[in-house]
C-alpha cells in the first residue's frame, strides 16, 4: 500500500472513531441534563468496567468458551483485595503484574 | 520546569500546574500501554506496515482493539471499507463513555471538548470518571490523563515497529497491567449494593453475550442492559422509601 491508501483508511478509520466521542460529549455538555439521564449514566462506568472485565477474568477468546480455571481470574482475586484494601491504584498495578508473573512461571 | 513557567502568566501556570497533575494520574494507563504498543508494533511490522504507517494510525485513530484488528485485516487482505466499517462498530462504545463524561464537563467550550473528545478511551474514561467523583478535578487535569497516554501509545506503537521482536513475551507480567488496572478501578465504583448488583448483572450479561454472539457488542450491549437494570433498581428504591 501507497502513502495515500494509508492515508485514506486512518482518515476513515479516524473519522469514525472520533464521532462517537465528539457528539455525545458536545450536544450533552450544552444541555440540561433530565435527573433520569445523569441517574443512568451514573451506572455506566461500573457496568463498562465489568462488561470489560468479564471475558479476560472467564472466557477463553478463541474459540469463544467459559473457563473458569484461567490464571487471569485467579491472580484478581489478590488484586482484588489489594485493591480494596490500598485504594492505590498504582500499587494494585504493580501488585497484579508481580503475581501474574510469578505465578505464570509455576503455573 | 519551574524556569519556563515563571516567565507565563498567572493563568498559565495555573493550566500547566493542572495538566501535570493530569500527567500524574495518568501513569497506570502508561504502564498498561507500553507492552501493547510494543506489541502492535510488532504485529504491524510482521504484517508489512512501514514505521510512519503506524505512526499515522496511532495519531489518527487513538484507539487500542481497532489498531490490531486493522492491521489482522489488511495481513488477510480485507477491502479498506470493510475495515473502517469494523473499525466503526468496535469504536461505538467510546459515545457511551462520552456521555457519561458530559455530566462532569457541562458548559465547557467547544474547542476545548472537541480536543477532549479524541483522548477518550476505555482506560482515560475510568481514570477520569473517578477523579471527577471524588476529588477537585480540572478539565485541564482530564486533558493531561488522555494526551499523556495518547502520546505514550504513539511512542510505543512505533518503537514496537523497530525493537519489540528483541522483548521477550510477558516479561514481568506487563500483559496483566491493563486487567489489575480495570480490577482496582471497578473498586473504585463499588460504592453500594446497587452498584455491586449492577456489575453482576452485566458480568452475567457480559459472559452470555460474549460466549454467544460473535464481535464485540457485547461491551455495549452488556453495559447498556446492566446499567439499565441498576438504573430501574435504584428508582424502585426511591419509590419505596418516598425519597427523592
Amino acid at each position: 500500500m501507497e502513502l495515500t491508501d494509508y492515508m485514506l483508511l486512518f482518515a476513515g478509520m479516524g473519522l469514525v472513531t472520533y464521532i462517537p466521542r465528539w457528539l455525545p460529549l458536545l450536544y450533552l455538555s450544552h444541555k440540561r441534563l433530565s435527573q433520569w439521564l445523569v441517574d443512568w449514566l451514573s451506572m455506566i462506568p461500573v457496568a463498562i468496567l465489568t462488561a470489560l472485565l468479564t471475558p479476560i477474568l472467564f472466557a477463553n477468546a478463541s474459540p469463544r468458551t467459559l473457563d473458569l480455571t484461567k490464571l487471569e481470574l485467579l491472580i484478581a482475586i489478590p488484586t482484588f483485595l489489594v485493591a480494596w484494601r490500598t485504594k492505590s491504584l498504582g500499587g494494585t498495578v504493580i501488585v497484579g503484574m508481580l503475581l501474574y508473573w510469578l505465578t505464570g512461571m509455576l503455573w | 520546569m519551574n524556569n519556563d513557567s515563571n516567565h507565563l502568566p498567572v493563568s498559565k501556570q495555573f493550566y500547566l500546574r493542572e495538566l501535570r497533575e493530569g500527567f500524574g494520574a495518568s501513569w497506570p494507563i502508561c504502564l498498561g500501554y507500553f507492552p501493547i504498543g510494543l506489541a502492535l508494533g510488532v504485529l504491524a511490522q510482521q504484517a508489512g506496515l512501514p514505521w510512519w504507517a503506524v505512526l499515522l494510525m496511532s495519531i489518527m485513530v487513538f484507539a487500542g482493539s481497532s489498531q490490531f484488528i486493522c492491521i489482522a485485516m489488511l495481513a488477510g487482505g480485507a477491502s479498506l471499507l470493510s475495515i473502517i466499517a469494523t473499525t466503526l462498530v468496535v469504536n461505538l462504545r467510546h459515545a457511551l463513555m462520552s456521555s457519561a463524561l458530559a455530566v462532569h464537563l457541562q458548559d465547557v467550550n467547544r474547542w476545548f471538548l472537541s480536543l477532549f473528545a479524541y483522548g477518550i478511551t476505555d482506560e482515560s474514561f475510568a481514570v477520569n470518571m473517578v477523579r471527577f467523583r471524588d476529588q477537585e478535578w480540572s478539565k485541564w487535569s482530564a486533558l493531561g490523563v488522555n494526551q499523556l497516554a495518547n502520546l505514550v501509545w504513539i511512542i510505543s506503537t512505533v518503537s514496537g515497529t523497530v525493537i519489540g521482536q528483541f522483548i521477550p513475551q510477558g516479561a514481568f507480567g506487563i500483559n496483566y497491567a491493563l486487567t489489575a488496572m480495570f480490577i482496582c478501578l471497578l473498586i473504585y465504583q463499588l460504592r453500594g449494593a446497587i452498584f455491586l448488583l449492577t456489575a453482576l448483572a452485566t458480568a452475567l450479561i457480559a459472559l452470555a453475550w460474549y460466549l454467544l454472539i460473535p464481535g464485540d457488542s457485547y461491551i455495549v450491549g452488556a453495559s447498556m442492559g446492566g446499567a439499565t437494570l441498576g438504573f430501574l433498581i435504584k428508582r424502585w428504591q426511591r419509590s419505596e422509601h418516598g425519597t427523592d
